[in-house]
């Protein structure tokens, strides 16, 4: 460990050349060459499958492209249509309710989960059944609350029989099934959340805890007094990654209600499939991706401006 | 006074406390929530989908068959399936389920063994541009993939591999910015000595990655490797865009062919079922064998 600490991501690195006190001067030019070779099987990877097709979509959303003949550039077209269009707009007024339903549904539950967990059990086996459901695919998830919820032979209608509610027809009426579709991956996210927070639960120091205890402290007052503001840096971390992902809603959507009732369930992501694969309409569908990405983007940056996810209260 | 929260958060440290008991119950609740639809889809698929609607609301299955596995995985004649309510069409789960296989254990190899190349590139060696290449890799995390799939699809479409493996499995199969970043982060942990142990030996670079990072590090790689499978197993939107066809169709694929195929009317719940349970037991028996290191890995993630 005399040389070099192994965890400083070497900051010397760049264009600097060969440090003085670089104790093995004769394998530069080759340890350059041997850098490369390494890194190149991932660097076509990056360039034909991230960088050059990011780069091309943004291309394509300045053009009238339907796959079969080449590409012509119209300009702002696309985006002149966007303003216009009142399906993109209603796609984007639904992709918003279902994110709001999503998230604060599941941040809710996945917090007190964890802190459930935090405070009784160190179980792994707990920890292992509260992921199960993230593990398996959207279209199988999708596909069991689909049958659970069907209007005729659902278990859950069946259990609104049971205390006397009528049968609500999930994904089939318009007011019901971004709801519904929101509480499904809340069913998938839980657990998966829930771990997050834990792992920043852990985190926080133990005697913390024990000081508010001698003090006398309750239960509820620790949680608002010293858990949730410790905790603020994770949950800003926790709520990028989630509502960056609940803006992508897409397999669940096309499996089950497949934009419908009315375009109740066109969600973003699934209108831009439905222009590219269904209309063929490339350049507009690219143009969408454009505004989707451009908002991922502005939610991820003021998602950890108002959280100041950066600033930590535990110094 | 104490309440460092013990394992099994016993009694003892307050005894008779109704917050605790609540909060045991609220706990079971969600564990009941998380693990009872699992139990319905097995019911469900164990059941005689034409009598199912007799007892809509029983736990257990309905007139007990085998049936709806045999069915999907086609070894079911026609008859038979219809007798027990499916809608005779052929299924072969059997194929659906060898292309995920394929196409899922290709996806870990290359992914992991390429990303552990390349993190091995980014933690240990020394070369101009490092950490601006390596910048620029983590930023394609913030790209939406629906972003890079239209062009994505445009080019594997252009190169004729619509519809082959090499196409469904091309996006995945070199890196993935999370796989290079997770890798690099071990590999920046490991101790300069033993490397340079051997390069005192006169080991050459590919030796020392071979015989002395990758051997250090199977704990991350196998935990990499099963989060890698897991999802490869999983995604629906880009197999469902280049490979529709029956030869290349993958689970996440075929069941939702297989949704949008049985009737209406009288759809074949108990068939679909036991197609979903098919689809979801590999990743499950995966966690039963990996589960402490998945769940650990979490606690990576959420301090990334």
């Amino acid at each position: 460990m005399a040389t070099a600490a192994p965890t400083a991501p070497a900051a010397a690195g760049d264009d600097a050349p060969a440090p003085v006190d670089n104790p093995r001067p004769r394998w530069r030019g080759g340890e350059t060459r041997a850098a490369l070779l390494f890194v190149a099987p991932a660097m076509v990877g990056f360039l034909a499958f991230f960088a050059w097709p990011t780069l091309r979509g943004l291309y394509l959303s300045f053009t009238d492209y339907d796959l079969l003949t080449s590409a012509d550039f119209s300009g702002l077209d696309n985006y002149r249509r966007l303003l216009e269009d009142e399906v993109f707009w209603n796609s984007l007024w639904v992709t918003l309710k279902y994110v709001a339903i999503n998230i604060s549904v599941q941040t809710f539950a996945a917090l007190l989960l964890a802190v459930l967990i935090h405070r009784l059990t160190r179980s792994v086996v707990l920890r292992g059944i509260i992921l199960l459901p993230y593990l398996i695919s959207n279209v199988v998830v999708a596909l069991l609350w689909y049958w659970m919820a069907d209007y005729n032979l659902g278990v859950i209608n069946e259990m609104l029989g049971w205390v006397g509610f009528d049968p609500v027809a999930f994904f089939g009426d318009e007011s019901w099934a971004i709801p519904t579709i929101a509480m499904v991956n809340v069913w998938r996210h839980l657990g998966y959340t829930a771990l997050l927070i834990f792992a920043g639960l852990q985190m926080i120091n133990r005697d913390v805890y024990e000081a508010a205890a001698v003090d006398g402290a309750g239960e509820v007052r620790v949680f608002f007094r010293i858990t949730l503001p410790l905790l603020r840096p994770v949950m800003a971390l926790v709520m990028v990654l989630t509502v960056i992902g609940s803006w992508q809603i897409f397999d669940t959507v096309a499996v089950t209600t497949q934009g419908g009732p009315v375009d109740a369930t066109r969600v973003v992501q699934y209108y831009i499939y439905d222009q590219a694969f269904n209309r063929f309409d490339f350049g507009y569908a690219s143009a969408i991706s454009v505004v989707l990405f451009l908002i991922l983007a502005g939610v991820a940056l003021a998602q950890l401006k108002l959280l100041r996810a950066d600033e930590s209260d535990q110094s | 006074m104490r309440t460092t929260s013990r394992p099994r958060g016993s009694g003892a440290v307050r005894r008779w406390n109704v917050g605790r008991l609540l909060a045991w119950v609220a706990l079971f609740v969600i564990i009941v929530i998380t693990l009872a639809p699992f139990l319905w889809m097995a019911r469900t698929a164990l059941s005689n989908n034409r009598v199912l609607f007799t007892e809509p609301g029983s736990w257990l299955p309905v007139d007990f068959t085998w049936g709806p596995f045999e069915r999907v995985l086609g070894s079911a004649s026609t008859e038979e399936a219809q007798a027990e309510g499916g809608s005779g069409a052929s299924l072969r789960f059997w194929a659906y389920l060898r292309n995920s296989v394929i196409v899922s254990t290709l996806i870990t190899l290359g992914q992991v063994f390429f990303s552990a190349m390349a993190a091995y590139a980014f933690a240990r060696l020394r070369w101009p541009g490092r950490d601006k290449v390596f910048f620029v890799f983590v930023t394609a995390l913030m790209v939406p993939p629906v972003f890079t799939m239209l062009p994505n699809f445009v080019l594997i479409k252009n190169l004729g591999l619509l519809n082959t493996y090499p196409g469904i499995i091309a996006p995945f199969f070199f890196m993935t910015p999370f796989a290079v970043f997770f890798l690099r982060q071990f590999f920046l942990g490991i101790s300069r000595e033993v490397e340079e142990a051997a390069m005192i030996d006169g080991a050459g670079y590919f030796r020392i990655f071979f015989r002395v990072i990758l051997p250090m590090s199977s704990a991350p790689l196998a935990t990499l490797g099963v989060l890698t499978f897991i999802n490869a197993w999983n995604e629906y939107f880009w197999p469902q865009l280049v490979g529709q066809e029956e030869s290349v169709r993958v689970l996440t694929v075929a069941l939702s062919a297989f949704h949008s195929s049985t009737p209406q009317t009288g759809p074949d719940w108990a068939g679909l079922m036991a197609a979903t349970l098919i689809a979801a037991v590999p990743t499950m028996l995966l966690f039963l064998v990996f589960g402490r290191r998945i769940v650990n890995s979490i606690q990576f993630t959420g301090v990334r």
